[in-house]
């Protein structure tokens, strides 16, 4: 029971960064993206690129923090894979999304962000390989913190609950203590007003997908770590991130921060009285029950 | 040479069905602007819910009622109403994203809890044991296929025909009504929610028969059979064919099914053996880019929607745009 919740928690580090980077994505552009769990995938197997080239390169870096499993190049290579995911989500959009956004075809989005999730998953299992991999071979001992209950943690899932946390405090101080934070309120709020204020909206518009696209990177990686990097890894989390993001109301940050731990936490409670097979419909049952209960989620608005 | 026809009649069920779920689709998206994410529960409520209710009972799980096939596959598609209705009145009162969300998220959860319930359906072995109706008459052999085939290609232009029916009525111009302009629809007394829910259940009844007929054509239904592949080849069929026009959904969905068939059909033919564990990857980047280069250069499909005016004298109405 203790456990499930520590690996609730663990799982709700990169199940927030997720719904943190979809919930802004879908209050600004007003569409449901089901692409969004492939940046994760994006970002984990970049990750896993650099992480080879730097450890080739840069041998002094292929050491592990020990008793983290985590390398110098790793770190390297997720701080290039947020750039390079951030990148990549920008791409996307002009490549698909804002076409069809200026066409006046707002809700066609929703389509074609299934489309381009078939086909970033897809393109990954092409280059990649079908199989799971790892950032590490060596094996992550855990440390035992109490035998009975037996409860593990391991280093790296501390790591990772800690550089998440970390990360959503950085995010929270742009959002409320810079001009830039301002900004992108406003475009949330009211588009053609934040315009006629001066904000630049296409510039808003590759700003949240930058950020939305380092946080999936983050995500990814941070999965990757605690779990293994698959191809198919955007099609497991993408209903326990959208979950996230409607437990916690569409739109808001900190909902969407609180509904990762809340999901992720379940999610693993489930364990206790679900056998492990029923895992993938749990956030399904979240969504009804958040429906039934509080619509508009914890702390979301009601909106059209 | 009967291979070939015996094929084609194969294929033509096959693709007939899918045509009748497409239709479905089509009222929900092409008509009312509702997305759903979930193709695949309504399709196997209605596949699982026949086999169930009409099949031979089994040891170890639910079903085997052995009921009359016409109350089998009417209970197949009742099953897909109470489903949809319980997503609908959930999610059909808030903004739209929440419609896609539960809908996708109902799909997921059906195909687990059938890959799980051994009690319910079997579990991943799936449903077995159903009689195919008439088979004492007419045997198992081509003959008997060719029926179905028959069978099938008239529910298909019934529902064609209903459908066409429902959207030249009153009700489908108020269907229009709602997508294009809630505000207006709303001002005008009509309640949008309501509305949408009739038409959201009636869309998921069809594809409720559409899995019916395709549990009976195969006599077995597996979790297999419901996987997201199937709403995404759903949805090419509607965006290709055109949405809103309902001979361009069945347009669609034999051209999509052709091309899937043989693409499978190539790939596993000329592909180096060692790539073969990679085909069914390169078919869903191909039906990924289909979806995605239809709404990029032809969003209106192959056939576009026809905007019927609906009474004569106004002619502002005919430069509708959507």
């Amino acid at each position: 029971m203790i456990q499930n919740l520590l690996d609730g928690v663990l799982t709700g580090s990169f199940l927030s960064l997720g719904a943190i980077g979809l919930t802004l994505v879908m209050h600004i552009l007003r569409f449901a993206n089901f692409s969004h769990a492939e940046l994760l995938s994006i970002g984990a197997y970049a990750a896993l690129v650099f992480d080879r080239l730097f450890e080739a390169l840069l041998p002094v870096f292929a050491a592990a923090f020990a008793p983290l499993t985590l390398t110098g190049a790793l770190v390297l290579a997720l701080l290039v894979s947020m750039v390079a995911t951030g990148a990549s989500a920008v791409l996307i959009d002009i490549l698909v999304f804002r076409r069809i956004r200026e066409n006046g075809r707002e809700l066609s989005m929703v389509f074609a962000s299934f489309g381009m999730a078939l086909v970033v998953r897809n393109l990954i299992g092409l280059v990649f390989g079908l199989h799971s991999q790892l950032y590490s071979p060596d094996i992550a001992f855990a440390t035992v913190l109490s035998f009975d209950p037996l409860i593990l943690v391991k280093p790296d899932q501390l790591f990772v609950f800690v550089a998440a946390l970390a990360i959503m405090a950085v995010l929270h101080l742009v959002l409320t203590r810079t001009t830039f934070g301002f900004a992108l309120r406003a475009v949330a709020e009211n588009p053609a007003l934040a315009q006629a204020n001066g904000v630049n909206l296409r510039a808003m518009i590759t700003a949240v997908w930058l950020i939305a696209g380092a946080l999936a990177a983050a995500a990814g990686v941070f999965y990757g770590l605690s779990h293994q990097i698959t191809p198919v890894m955007g099609r497991d989390l993408v209903l326990p991130i959208f979950a996230a993001t409607i437990v916690g109301g569409i739109g808001s940050v900190n909902g969407a921060l609180l509904g990762g731990f809340i999901v992720g936490i379940a999610t693993n409670l489930s364990l206790v009285i679900l056998p492990a097979g029923y895992t993938p419909a749990v956030p399904f049952l979240m969504i009804l029950a958040v429906l039934l209960v509080r619509p508009n989620g914890l702390f979301g608005e009601a909106r059209e | 040479m009967i291979g070939v026809v015996s094929y084609l009649v194969f294929f033509a069920t096959v693709a007939a069905i899918l045509a009748i779920a497409v239709l479905g689709l089509n009222l929900h998206w092409g008509n009312t602007g509702l997305f759903n994410g979930g193709v695949a529960a309504f399709f196997g409520a209605g596949a699982y819910g026949t086999l169930l209710l009409g099949g031979t009972p089994q040891d170890g799980h639910l079903g085997g009622f052995g009921l009359a096939y016409p109350a089998a596959l009417l209970g197949g598609m009742a099953a897909a109403a109470v489903m949809a209705w319980l997503v609908g009145v959930l999610t059909l009162r808030l903004r739209h994203d929440y419609l896609a969300i539960a809908t996708f998220g109902v799909a997921v959860a059906f195909e687990t809890l059938m890959r799980n319930a051994e009690w319910l359906a079997g579990g991943a072995k799936g449903v077995r044991g159903f009689e195919r109706p008439l088979r004492d008459a007419l045997g198992d052999g081509f003959l008997y296929n060719l029926l179905f085939l028959v069978a099938v290609l008239v529910v298909l232009v019934a529902v064609y025909l209903f459908l066409e029916r429902l959207i030249g009525s009153p009700f489908g111009r108020l269907l229009r009504a709602i997508r294009e302009d809630e505000t207006a629809a709303r001002s005008l007394g009509k309640t949008p929610a309501q509305v949408r829910l009739t038409a959201f259940v009636t869309g998921a009844v069809i594809m409720g028969l559409a899995g019916g007929l395709y549990g009976t054509f195969y006599a077995f239904v597996s979790p297999q059979d419901i996987l997201p592949t199937l709403t995404f080849q759903i949805w090419a069929m509607l965006i290709v064919g055109g949405a809103g026009n309902n001979r361009g959904a069945i347009l669609g969905a034999f051209l999509i099914w052709g091309a899937w068939t043989a693409s499978g059909w190539a790939l596993s033919r000329f592909a180096p053996v060692e790539a073969q564990l990679y085909t069914g990857s390169v078919q869903f980047v191909l039906i990924g880019l289909v979806i995605v280069g239809m709404l990029l250069w032809r969003p209106e499909g192959l056939l576009p929607e026809r905007l019927v005016v609906s009474q004569s004298g106004s002619s502002s109405r005919t430069q509708e745009g959507v």
